[in-house]
């Protein structure tokens, strides 16, 4: 059975296309693209998909998710993170090892690929610890974890104090070709402070993490890629110091990369006034000067890709005072929309801003995919670019609703997404 | 002019003319407490609830005075942090006494932005009594008051706030209070206690009380928090006392009719030497004095009149 998608613009960013196109599916692969009409004789039995006024790009990547199973079944499965993420346009996600137990074994990580295999909806990628229960003492066994199916090594959402087990991470990983994913953050400098050190934290009277606390992490993380010639990746820069460390360290031709949020791209500290856990993330929502930092961290390319880290909390976590609120806040379901926004704003071109979320990411994580390329898996997301909704927390597919862009005014939804040719979200209905 | 909030939850949200409103009323209800029979049928059948889940002598004494002289019933919920971690949650233990229907909820908590919370989630009216290192509104409201007592009037003068700023609600407090009311404030205190872009609240920032005594008509003091010395915050009792606590020397410099003020408990001998604190220009009892005629306005202001929601 052959799928044809006729009538939209097709973005695919790995090979600079921005134009009409057709594209046609056969089975599960990419078969043809062509300009509009071109492919119509192509296949006999084809079922069209009508895609006029719709952007068609590869099925969207996310490398920063939190899954939180096994452990935390109460605030996300595999299941319904998969759902939210195939409603936010996503056909592949990286799901981060800080689960209970930690996914430092393959045990843990077999378990994350049954639960996504009987899911069937998006592709998971499980990211492994960089150590023993991520304690940061001992590395975690690599081998056994790629041969289980990671795609890269981390210890996201407890950082790596002892930078000699870093340098060791960054040297054996190379071993089997993973990169390591660095959560930066001095946990000495930053204490137990809930939100960014600034005028707003000084008016707020909140225990404050200073952006410094990020800033040597970076430093130290990639002087360590220097020395070992290990693939570093850097999640969710949040500070101007850190960007422009990495856009450093990328001129000496240091092998790093790195990632920013949807929530560090579009909200400054100020937004924090009235006490809103949502806010609480780490590392936190900074300055109108990192917010424009980030920004152009993302027009220059020094921050490759853009990821959600999708962190789902109950309200037991998040309907309590400040102090006691978890870090983290949800984001598969509008990360699209937010990185949209940049586009909106000139910082990207839209092939630009697709290109954050499909082929580099896959470059990072060293997976075949992001791409509309003959042959390739046919993992396809149609957009209506031009549709404005409000962000509805209790329409999310996620178990958790912890997002703060809860009455927000967005453009661009998810229309249809296919992962291996087969339709596993429709604006409608999930299927599965 | 009546008042319209429904709680109370900082100075930061008061209008100078709320702040003005809040004073006189204040100025009114002092002379209750001079009466042999303190006590008026104001606020009877009312009903005000203290949630305290940090200890506090003074100002939950001072709330539940000012509560009792204008005839209202109290009850006192004291809770210590740790069990709120455990057990109930703060928004569970505000569904149970809403069901109770108070009129007035003061809270005491150690987390900024709790007042706010219970605020959103009860009828009730919040009076913040202190959250975090956030806001402690009516202390700044007290000192505002007893300042005004002494010197007849608070736009002008130069008040000089010393010690722990950062971990301060009293010196939040107060800088919004004053700001708006238009003194002139200076900051002084070890580099480590000075929170970060303090100036940018409208506040002159400096180190060495030398700087600032000389040029203030009100010196506040602010209580250090004796745990302060494992954080790395700074090197011992005795170095603060020598450098950033007030003695008799220090006090040469200041203007001759300076009004000291501490918001209490005093650590003698620590930021403050006993003979300042219980010398002449040491007006910390007027202080206490003007809390419970604060207070009663406060309750009296929240409970009384419309509101807006």
């Amino acid at each position: 059975m052959s799928k044809l998608i006729r009538g939209g613009r097709v973005l695919d960013p790995a090979s600079g296309l921005d134009d009409m196109h057709d594209l046609l599916i056969e089975g599960d692969k990419i078969k043809d693209l062509g300009p509009p009409g071109a492919l119509d004789k192509k296949s006999d039995s084809v079922e069209v998909i009508n895609a006029e006024g719709l952007w068609v790009v590869p099925g969207l990547i996310d490398m920063h998710t939190h899954l939180r199973e096994p452990g935390e079944e109460y605030k996300e499965t595999v299941l319904t993170g998969s759902q939210a993420a195939a409603a936010g346009g996503f056909t592949s996600i990286c799901c981060m090892p800080n689960t209970k137990p930690a996914n430092d074994n393959s045990a843990v990580t077999d378990l994350i690929l049954r639960r996504a295999a009987e899911a069937d909806l998006v592709r998971v990628f499980p990211v492994g610890a960089i150590s023993q229960g991520q304690k940061g003492e001992m590395l975690a066994e690599y081998a056994e974890l790629k041969e289980a199916g990671v795609v890269a090594v981390s210890d996201d959402g407890i950082a790596v104090m002892n930078s000699q087990l870093m340098r060791r991470a960054l040297e054996y990983a190379q071993v089997f070709n993973l990169p390591v994913i660095s959560h930066a953050e001095d946990r000495d400098l930053a204490g137990d402070g809930v939100m960014h050190e600034g005028v707003v934290s000084t008016r707020l009277g909140l225990r404050e993490i200073p952006s410094a606390a990020e800033d040597v992490m970076v430093f130290r993380d990639c002087s360590l890629a220097e020395v070992t010639g290990g693939r570093l990746h850097i999640a969710h820069l949040s500070s101007a110091g850190a960007v422009e460390l990495v856009r450093q360290f990328k001129a000496k031709g240091v092998q790093v990369t790195a990632e920013a949020t949807p929530h560090h791209f579009t909200l400054t500290d100020e937004a924090l006034e009235n006490f809103d856990t949502n806010l609480k993330v780490n590392p936190p929502i900074r300055s109108s000067a990192d917010l424009t930092a980030i920004h152009q961290g993302l027009a220059d390319g020094t921050i490759d890709a853009i990821a959600t880290d999708h962190a789902p909390h109950s309200t037991i976590e998040k309907d309590v005072e400040f102090d006691y609120a978890a870090f983290g806040m949800i984001g598969l379901e509008t990360a699209f929309p937010l990185t949209l926004r940049l586009a909106d704003q000139g910082l990207l071109s839209p092939l630009e801003a697709i290109e954050k979320l499909t082929s580099n990411p896959a470059r990072i994580i060293g997976v075949d995919l992001g791409r509309l390329t003959p042959g390739l898996p046919a993992d396809v997301t149609l957009i209506d670019p031009n549709r404005e909704f409000t962000v509805d927390v209790n329409q999310f597919r996620s178990k958790s609703r912890n997002s703060p862009f809860h009455g927000w005014q967005l453009r661009g939804k998810t229309v249809m997404v296919l992962r291996d040719g087969r339709i596993i979200f429709t604006e409608k209905n999930t299927s599965g | 002019m009546q008042f319209r909030k429904k709680d109370l939850l900082g100075i930061k949200q008061l209008e100078p003319e709320e702040i003005n409103l809040i004073l006189e009323t204040a100025e009114t209800f002092k002379e209750i407490s001079t009466r042999p029979i303190k006590k008026v049928p104001t606020l009877r059948g009312r009903t005000v609830v203290h949630l305290f889940y940090e200890p506090s002598t003074r100002t939950r004494t001072s709330f539940e005075i000012a509560a009792k002289r204008l005839s209202a019933d109290t009850f006192n919920i004291s809770a210590s942090t740790s069990s709120i971690v455990k057990g109930e949650t703060l928004l569970d233990t505000a569904k149970n006494l809403e069901a109770m229907n108070p009129d007035i909820i003061v809270l005491r908590h150690s987390a900024a932005g709790a007042p706010h919370l219970l605020a959103r989630h009860v009828q009730a009216s919040v009076i913040n009594a202190g959250d975090g290192m956030h806001e402690h509104p009516t202390q700044a409201l007290l000192d505002l008051l007893t300042i005004k007592d002494k010197k007849g009037t608070i736009s002008g003068q130069t008040v000089a706030i010393i010690g722990d700023i950062a971990h301060s609600r009293v010196a939040r407090s107060n800088v919004w209070a004053l700001t708006k009311m238009g003194a002139q404030v200076l900051v002084a205190g070890p580099t480590t206690m000075i929170p970060h872009d303090l100036d940018k609240l409208g506040v002159e920032v400096f180190y060495r009380p030398e700087d600032v005594i000389p040029k203030a008509d009100v010196i506040m003091m602010l209580r250090i928090q004796l745990e302060r010395q494992g954080r790395m915050l700074l090197p011992s009792l005795r170095e603060y006392a020598r450098v950033f606590g007030l003695n008799e020397e220090k006090l040469l410099q200041a203007k001759p009719d300076v009004l000291i003020m501490h918001p209490g408990p005093i650590n003698r001998g620590v930021e403050i030497s006993p003979a300042v604190a219980d010398g002449p220009y040491s007006v910390i009892l007027d202080q206490v004095n003007n809390g419970v005629a604060v207070r009663m306005a406060l309750l009296y202001l929240l409970i009384g009149g419309e509101k807006d929601e």
